[in-house]
């Protein structure tokens, strides 16, 4: 028996608890998330587990079995939650961290669990965020899970906006769904028609109704809109073949057909008549606007869960790998360490863990500032109606009022007088948060999911060959494949990029972007291990590359920052992203350690997770740094064009005879000379005269200073490394596999 | 019974079972390694008891559940998460540093002297529930010398079914040797039922019992203060209990051929 007393240097030595990461998250101080985590958890490592290991993704029918899990899903408490406590719901106010850390939970088992969870809140949310009272009261009344004693089956419904190609997908502008007035007697509701075909519906299989996305057929309705659609409405409601999908196979996906007649009050929002007009309050991409910049955000935090989810088995495969075999006895380095005992298997193990955590503090930092930003979003529309102001640009100009001192606010110290001042005004702290959240929400999906499947690859291949079968712990071969559709579905990278490159130009959020700096360093000062100092460097680097990109041009004089240049924009949006990520897993090491301090069930082990996490969040930083690095430098060069051996090139060189007679007045000049033209007027063997930096020297210098910000990243990854290679797991996973 | 039965159940918290669970010395003391750091379930055993208490419940109106439970307070909060989305139930928490290695007897006064302690709670209606066994190292006699403290004298262990009878007796089933059953007529309240099993499945979790109970969960856990346990036991030595995997791939063997190895093996245990 060991002896406690026998105290090692503190490391970590165990799996982060529930409480920490409840500390980490922020979540600490809500039990009704706490208790939500607990029943989601129940569900997807009990009978969503059950079914994954029992062959339940091998068919693209919706069967018994699956349709099973939407009533595990009622009795957890799951569909509940994205309602209000009076439509039956758990508790009062925004949702969206509640909705990921549900989606955390499923997917951490299965994404597609996950997808056909949150499918029936997607359908709903066009309801929720722009729907009429009446239609909220209806349709979430109707999809309630229902309580003891009630006799009712609980509506299910689907989101309808993707069309087959050549229509609606990457762009949600090109709708091929139709609606039309079919009949309008006076003094009553019109009828509509409405004609549409779906293409990867999810929940279709099942679903009562469907919030579909239609662009108007007939002048007399303006525009285009979403519409409710029941399946009992007059007409053909058909839920199409089931999609051949290889991924998330625990969802319903189909692609429907609809021709339906359905009176105008389904039209989501509502609508006005003006000039024998049908004009509806908000237009298909209004809506889905206000939706997918949440429900985005749930996705990527889908893919975070597979990350995590993927160190424990990686760690006991490795650990396990030789035992068994005659050499491998009991007390030996292959029998205790297994694949521990090669530093590439530690090292790759903790570049995967490092990115899970820092996709995790991303995705839920998105998810916290949607639930601080919902409330605010309210009291704004509300300012809209009283002051009679419609239509995005109406909007956007009454918001931009304020766009300045938005700015001003961002650059107060915190403890300047004024912050209060500007704070009491609701409209500015929207604007605030507002360029905040149009960030992170497409950072967190395009970066999470897209880096994300790349990593899940890494994870597969951490676990040999055993990866790619149906018998690999934790299902990781198929989470590589669902992080596949995570990166696509509910906008694809190409998408979110395209956001990016114009949200994070922002000035309100470039000048929170430059607060963030100054609080890196001061990080940085006071927990020198965190990588918060390279962090801080590469976003200046990243910030400096921006603003050059903004005011230069190309060898041909083509401006380069600009929309229709994606070869600029979006990998500078990618880049973004890494900083982004890496910031906020520092912020929640640095919330841990301070409030896990006051955690008594935390006390224990608290220094040696901190360190460990530190030491992640310095191997992440090192890793966005070398990315951001590798990106801007390809920008800020990339577009110049090289020098040739040709006569301007040669002009810029030395000749040898200029260099023999300077040597005679400047000894050693040779030496310094990096292209020099020979007699013969032969050239050093290379593409061109070495590249003129002029205007450049501030990039080389941060380049050069980021560079040598990255030492000692290293030695954090071994701490790191030798951390996971000691620390306890359990004796089996906690799900079937 | 009119009014119900006024239910206590009594819980300690152990380590998640799938956890490696490693004895060392803590100064005189042993504990398992890492203990506070590894995922916390509420005792199985002790989880039965109260699945049966919260059935019993709802089927004896005016009925009422209480679960104590001595442990880190900490700790019980992150498994009350979890527990109190299963059944009904107010919580009587203490604070203290319980664990597989405590003295059973102290842990049975602190128990007592909290259910003396428990505002409104009826003698005469009281069923005292428990684990007959524990997923820790048990002493197998906390509900016994609880029930000693109370001054029940009825008391029961290993018990697998309880019914109540139309003329308000309780008839008792008690697990014996080879897989039977002693059935006992109690008169009624005050009793001891230390659980074995019990024939109810873990209830799914269910939240709005979970918002429901965490109204009174938190403030209490709030409200308790640290104490401490005398250790009246002196360790040894302590080591988890011996396992041994033994595989081998055979083929083409009768059931009746398997049968017989595995009773030789168990023989020679």
């Amino acid at each position: 028996m060991a002896t406690a007393s026998a105290v090692e240097r503190e490391t970590l030595r165990a799996l982060p608890s529930d409480a920490s990461r409840q500390v980490q998250w922020g979540f600490a101080d809500r039990y009704d998330l706490q208790l939500l985590v607990q029943s989601s958890r129940a569900v997807a490592r009990g009978p969503v587990a059950r079914l994954v290991a029992g062959g339940g993704r091998n068919s693209h029918e919706w069967t018994e079995a699956k349709a099973a899990l939407l009533e595990a899903f009622d009795q957890a408490g799951i569909t509940a939650v994205f309602m209000e406590p009076e439509e039956g719901g758990l508790f009062a106010g925004p949702k969206n961290f509640a909705l990921a850390l549900i989606a955390f939970e499923l997917a951490w088992v299965d994404g597609g669990a996950a997808t056909a969870s949150l499918a029936g809140c997607l359908a709903l949310a066009p309801i929720h965020e722009r729907g009429t009272e009446e239609q909220k009261q209806h349709y979430m009344k109707l999809a309630a899970p229902t309580t003891p004693g009630e006799d009712r089956k609980p509506w299910r419904g689907a989101f309808c906006l993707t069309e087959p190609i050549p229509y609606v997908g990457v762009d949600t502008g090109m709708l091929n769904g139709k609606i039309r007035i079919v009949e309008w007697k006076t003094g009553e509701e019109p009828i509509l028609q409405v004609e549409k075909r779906g293409r990867f519906i999810t929940n279709i299989g099942f679903a009562n109704f469907v919030t579909t996305a239609v662009d108007s057929d007939d002048e007399r309705i303006k525009g285009s809109c979403m519409v409710i659609l029941e399946e009992a409405d007059p007409g053909i409601f058909d839920r199409g073949t089931p999609t051949r999908k290889m991924v998330h196979q625990l969802s319903s996906t189909g692609d429907p057909i609809f021709n339906l007649r359905v009176p105008a009050s389904r039209i989501v929002g509502g609508y006005d008549v003006k000039d024998g007009v049908l004009i509806p309050r908000y237009s298909h991409s209004e809506v889905i606007e206000a939706v997918f910049r949440r429900t985005r955000v749930t996705v990527g935090v889908m893919t975070t869960a597979k990350l995590l989810s993927a160190v424990e088995p990686i760690i006991r495969y490795q650990r396990g790998r030789f035992r068994g075999a005659d050499t491998a006895t009991p007390g030996s380095v292959r029998y205790e360490l297994g694949l521990q005992a090669r530093e590439d298997a530690l090292h790759r193990l903790v570049d995967l863990w490092a990115t899970g955590e820092a996709s995790a503090s991303l995705g839920f930092a998105a998810a916290r500032v949607f639930d601080e930003l919902d409330p605010l979003e309210k009291e704004v529309e509300k300012l809209y109606a009283e002051r009679g102001i419609s239509g995005g640009k109406a909007k956007a100009k009454f918001l931009r009022g304020v766009a300045d001192e938005a700015v001003t606010l961002m650059q107060l110290p915190r403890d300047d007088a004024r912050r209060s001042t500007l704070l009491s005004d609701l409209r500015l702290r929207f604007v605030a948060l507002d360029s905040l959240a149009d960030v992170l929400c497409p950072a967190a999906k395009l970066w999470n999911t897209g880096w994300g499947a790349q990593m899940m690859r890494e994870a597969v291949s951490l676990m040999g060959g055993y990866g790619i079968t149906e018998d690999c712990p934790g299902f990781l071969g198929n989470k590589w494949m669902d992080a596949q559709l995570e990166a696509t579905y509910e906008g694809p990278e190409a998408v979110q990029r395209r956001q990016l490159s114009v949200t994070m130009t922002n000035p309100v959020f470039l000048a929170q972007f430059r607060e963030w700096i100054r609080e890196m360093r001061e990080v940085a000062s006071e927990h020198p291990g965190t990588g918060a100092c390279a962090l801080a460097t590469a976003m200046k680097l990243w910030l400096w590359t921006l603003d050059h990109l903004q005011h230069s041009k190309d060898a041909d004089g083509g401006r380069l920052y600009q929309s229709a240049r994606q070869g600029v924009t979006f990998p500078l949006a990618d880049a973004l992203c890494w900083l982004v990520a890496a910031r906020c897993q520092i912020v929640d090491v640095l919330r841990l350690e301070k409030s896990g301090a006051n955690d008594a069930s935390l006390a224990e082990g608290l220094p040696g997770l901190v360190k460990f996490m530190t030491d992640l969040c310095n191997v992440q930083s090192a890793r966005a740094s070398g990315e951001v690095a590798r990106i801007c430098a390809e920008l800020v060069f990339g577009y110049d064009r090289h020098p040739a051996w040709d006569e301007d090139g040669k002009r810029a060189c030395w000749h040898e005879d200029e260099l023999d007679a300077l040597e005679n007045l400047m000894p050693g000049i040779n030496s310094y000379a990096i292209d020099v033209i020979a007699g013969d007027g032969s050239h050093p063997a290379k593409a061109g005269p070495c590249v003129n930096c002029a205007g450049a020297s501030r990039f080389l210098s941060l380049h050069a200073k980021l560079d040598g910000c990255l030492t000692g990243s290293r030695l954090a990854k071994d701490r790191a490394a030798d951390a996971v290679s000691k620390m306890m797991i359990p004796e089996a996973l906690d799900y079937p596999a | 019974m009119s009014n119900g039965y006024h239910i206590v159940v009594c819980a300690g918290i152990v380590p998640d079972p799938l956890q490696t669970l490693e004895p060392v010395m803590s100064g005189s003391t042993p504990a398992l390694k890492n203990e506070m750091l590894l995922p916390a379930v509420l005792d199985p055993w002790a989880a039965h008891a109260l699945y049966e208490a919260a059935n019993l419940a709802a089927h004896a109106e005016g009925s009422k559940v209480w679960l104590v439970s001595a442990a880190p307070k900490s700790k019980l909060q992150q498994v009350m998460m979890n527990v109190a989305q299963k059944a009904a139930f107010e919580l009587v928490p203490i604070d203290a540093p319980a664990n597989g290695f405590a003295d059973a007897h102290s842990v049975a006064e602190i128990l007592a002297q909290a259910i003396h302690s428990i505002s409104g709670l009826d003698r005469s209606r009281l069923l005292l529930f428990g684990g007959w066994e524990s997923a820790s190292r048990g002493a197998g006699v906390t509900m016994q010398l609880i029930g000693e403290q109370l001054e029940i004298t009825d008391q029961f262990q290993g018990v697998d079914r309880f019914t109540v009878l139309p003329d308000g007796s309780l008839e008792i089933h008690e697990r014996i040797e080879g897989g039977r059953h002693l059935v006992s007529i109690c008169s009624g309240p005050p009793t001891v039922l230390g659980w074995a099993t019990g024939n109810l499945p873990e209830p799914r979790n269910n939240p709005q019992v979970g918002m429901a109970n965490m109204r009174t969960i938190m403030p209490a856990l709030q409200k308790t203060k640290s104490t401490s346990l005398t250790q009246n036991v002196r360790y040894l030595s302590v080591m988890p209990p011996r396992q041994q995997r033994q595989t081998r791939i055979v083929k083409d063997r009768s059931a009746e051929e398997i049968a017989a190895e595995l009773l030789e093996w168990i023989s020679q245990e």
